[in-house]
């Protein structure tokens, strides 16, 4: 199997896609005529192979954005669209969540909406007005549906699920990863299914579910731990909404011992909503209370020392399953 | 409306802003290309220093400025300590926000420069509320945004103009036409060549200017001011100009016309007004300016250079007025 950068996957799902569909076009600001020359961008040298048609450099205009997607979703066009960074996703707000998540329920199922939202997360260097996780609050939002990879495979195989489902995805991708994280990706038509988890390590003595980036803070963490003799099981949820409950309950039945791991902040985060499902579903099986660990409850701050310690490390998560292995 | 003409010193002030503009600047792209020395992009406004200083210059000490993230020659034109300006771009501690903004948010309140946000369109929504309060308490104060062409594409900006015009607010919209937005060219993002055009469905005032002649910025500035102070409402001053270096320091430029960029480094605002300066009898006065431009952006690099950085868990701080604690 080839080996790609994160960004050169998400490229080639969106690549794919349109040679297998005259119906899916791609809008967004800069993903045809970019500032940025970069082949782990993931629009690199899509405007040149299909056409402005079909690639379309929009102005600064969130909101026109997604109301574009969700027009010409409810007509039949399958549009992949791209909100520059995570924080801007509240100026189409309306859209995305007013709209793209109700309409089809307002019609009493008579409408759909086959849209994917592509947003660009991660913590960069530019304060938090560029970043900011804001996975929960669309998680709040019924009618969405959340994908959010780890790794090139699933940037590719999620991303198509995306394109193709019927219902309005929106996909959450850490720009770090396009250029720091490299792996085999499938050929062709490759998908991974909305709501199914991955292991990404076996291990027997407690569960860290999380997605993204954090996953290989968690997988780093998991191999410290080992040197200790303690075995850390680590989930990679891959998509949050539908959220895999399945897989997560099974793997704490396991263990006994549940944590969570994000970069987004921790009250109301998504850690909130897993800690909670744990608790309902496998309480008598647990030997020490569910950890959350996420970002302090502050927006994303400048300064390198500060943003450095904003960002869960793995030596947060080594020691929170420490303590949970000593209280039992 | 008959103004004074610009005195001596008035010239020649404008003059000197423009070159502490450029002095700075120049470091700060220099500094941008030494591995490891800044974090994050920088964004410069070269080629624009007349729009700053010309505007800035017009204002009276208790009128508000809101700007955006190309906004180091509205606040060196406001008076602002380059030192502290550097130390903020450079995350630390003796920052004007303490680090907690860097590069992108910089904001001066103690010298109105009263709001920043690199949210492209927001501005212009501060600024009405700004102008709101200066109304509301009868005071004499008027609010100056700054915004770019590619900003004018948000709904923001129709909002806001919309209602300062209705209730008459004292709001200088001044639209920096830098003929780029990112890597999209005016014309690929906005179907009118004059944004000022606009205005007249405002039912307010507006005007193209030659952003690169700093002494016509002024005048043009001056006598909407005086029109947003006698209670008249709002008024839209574009200025054109050219955004000689990338969006960012990282920005190749590969999709800019070459031609084009050496036309405008032909209308250069500072060896322009230079000109203007020596035809007038004035030269003597710019002996010994740019040496001194040149030893306040040293001093500014030593300052920021010899502050440290914030704590890590200061981090923490600034979130709210009264802190909220929270368990665990
Ligand atoms: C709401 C929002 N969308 C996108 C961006 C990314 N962005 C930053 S600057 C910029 C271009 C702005 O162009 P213009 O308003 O003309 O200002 P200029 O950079 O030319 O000074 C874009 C798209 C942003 N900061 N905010
Ligand atoms: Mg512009």
């Amino acid at each position: 199997m080839p080996v790609k950068s994160t960004g050169q996957a998400v490229a080639e799902a969106l690549a794919l896609a349109m040679e297998m569909d005259e119906d899916i076009f791609l809008a967004g600001e800069g993903i045809g005529t970019s500032i940025h020359v970069n082949p782990h961008l993931p629009t690199f040298g899509l405007l040149e192979r299909f056409g402005p048609r079909r690639v379309r450099d929009t102005p600064v205009s969130e909101a026109a954005i997604v109301g574009l997607a969700v027009g010409a979703s409810c007509m039949g066009l399958k549009p992949v669209v791209e909100v520059m960074f995570f924080p801007f996703i509240t100026l189409a707000a309306d859209m995305l969540v007013n709209h793209a998540a109700k309409l089809r329920y307002l019609s009493g199922g008579l409408s759909s909406f086959p849209l994917t939202v592509r947003v660009k997360s991660g913590v960069f260097s530019a304060g938090c007005q560029h970043s900011h996780s804001l996975e929960a609050w669309l998680a709040h939002a019924p009618g969405l549906k959340i994908a959010y990879p780890s790794n090139p495979a699933d940037a590719k195989g999620l991303l198509l699920s995306a394109i193709f489902d019927p219902d309005p995805v929106v996909v959450v991708e850490e720009m770090p990863l396009y250029w720091t994280i490299h792996g085999e990706v499938p050929e062709g038509d490759y998908r991974v299914p909305l709501g199914q988890a991955r292991i990404a390590r076996q291990g027997g003595d407690a569960t860290l579910a999380t997605y993204g980036g954090a996953v290989h803070v968690a997988l780093q963490a998991a191999e410290a731990l080992q040197a200790e003799g303690i075995s850390l099981e680590v989930i990679d949820l891959r998509s949050l909404v539908p959220l895999d409950t399945a897989s997560v309950i099974a793997s704490v039945r396991k263990t006994g011992r549940f944590l969570t791991l994000h970069d987004a902040t921790r009250f109301c985060g998504y850690g909130a909503e897993l800690a909670a499902t744990v608790a309902e579903t496998c309480f008598d099986e647990l030997k020490a209370p569910v950890r959350r660990i996420a970002a302090p409850d502050i927006p994303v701050p400048f300064s390198p020392p500060q943003e450095a310690f904003y960002k869960p490390s793995a030596d947060q998560v080594t020691q929170v399953v420490r303590g949970m292995m000593h209280a039992g | 409306m008959q103004r004074d003409p610009l005195d001596r010193d008035q010239r020649i002030g404008l003059h000197a802003d423009m070159l502490l503009i450029r002095a700075f600047e120049d470091r700060i792209t220099q500094m941008a290309h030494e591995q490891g020395r800044l974090p994050g992009m920088q964004i410069t406004c070269h080629g624009q220093e007349a729009v700053a200083a010309g505007v800035v210059r017009a204002l009276t000490p208790r009128d508000v400025i809101v700007t955006n993230h190309r906004s180091h020659g509205h606040l060196l034109a406001r008076g602002v300590d380059p030192g502290a300006l550097l130390a903020e771009i450079m995350g630390r501690q003796g920052g004007l926000n303490h680090g907690k903004s860097g590069t992108l948010h910089l904001a001066d309140p103690g010298r109105n420069v009263l709001m920043t946000s690199t949210v492209v369109g927001a501005g212009p929504l501060l600024a009405m509320g700004a102008a709101f309060a200066q109304h509301y308490r009868q005071e004499q104060g008027v609010t100056c945004v700054f915004f770019g062409d590619g900003a004018a594409a948000e709904g923001s900006v129709h909002e806001a103009m919309n209602l300062a015009a209705v209730w008459k607010l004292p709001v200088l919209f001044v639209c920096e036409s830098n003929c780029w937005a990112g890597a999209q060219a005016h014309k690929e993002h906005c179907p009118i060549g004059e944004i000022a055009a606009r205005a007249a469905s405002y039912n307010m005032p507006g005007e193209m200017t030659d952003g690169n002649d700093v002494e016509g910025v002024h005048e043009t500035a001056r006598g909407f001011l005086e029109h947003c102070r006698s209670g008249k409402g709002p008024a839209l001053m574009e200025c054109r100009t050219y955004r000689m270096h990338g969006h960012g320091e990282h920005d190749q430029q590969q999709y800019v016309d070459k031609d084009e960029l050496a036309s405008w480094a032909g209308r250069d605002p500072i060896v322009r007004h230079a000109e203007v300066l020596r035809r007038d009898g004035l030269g003597e006065f710019m002996a010994g300016m740019l040496e001194r431009a040149d030893q306040a952006v040293d001093r500014a690099v030593a300052f920021a250079d010899a502050s440290p950085f914030p704590p890590p868990e200061e981090a923490l701080d600034h979130l709210y007025v009264n802190p909220i604690l929270r368990e665990g």
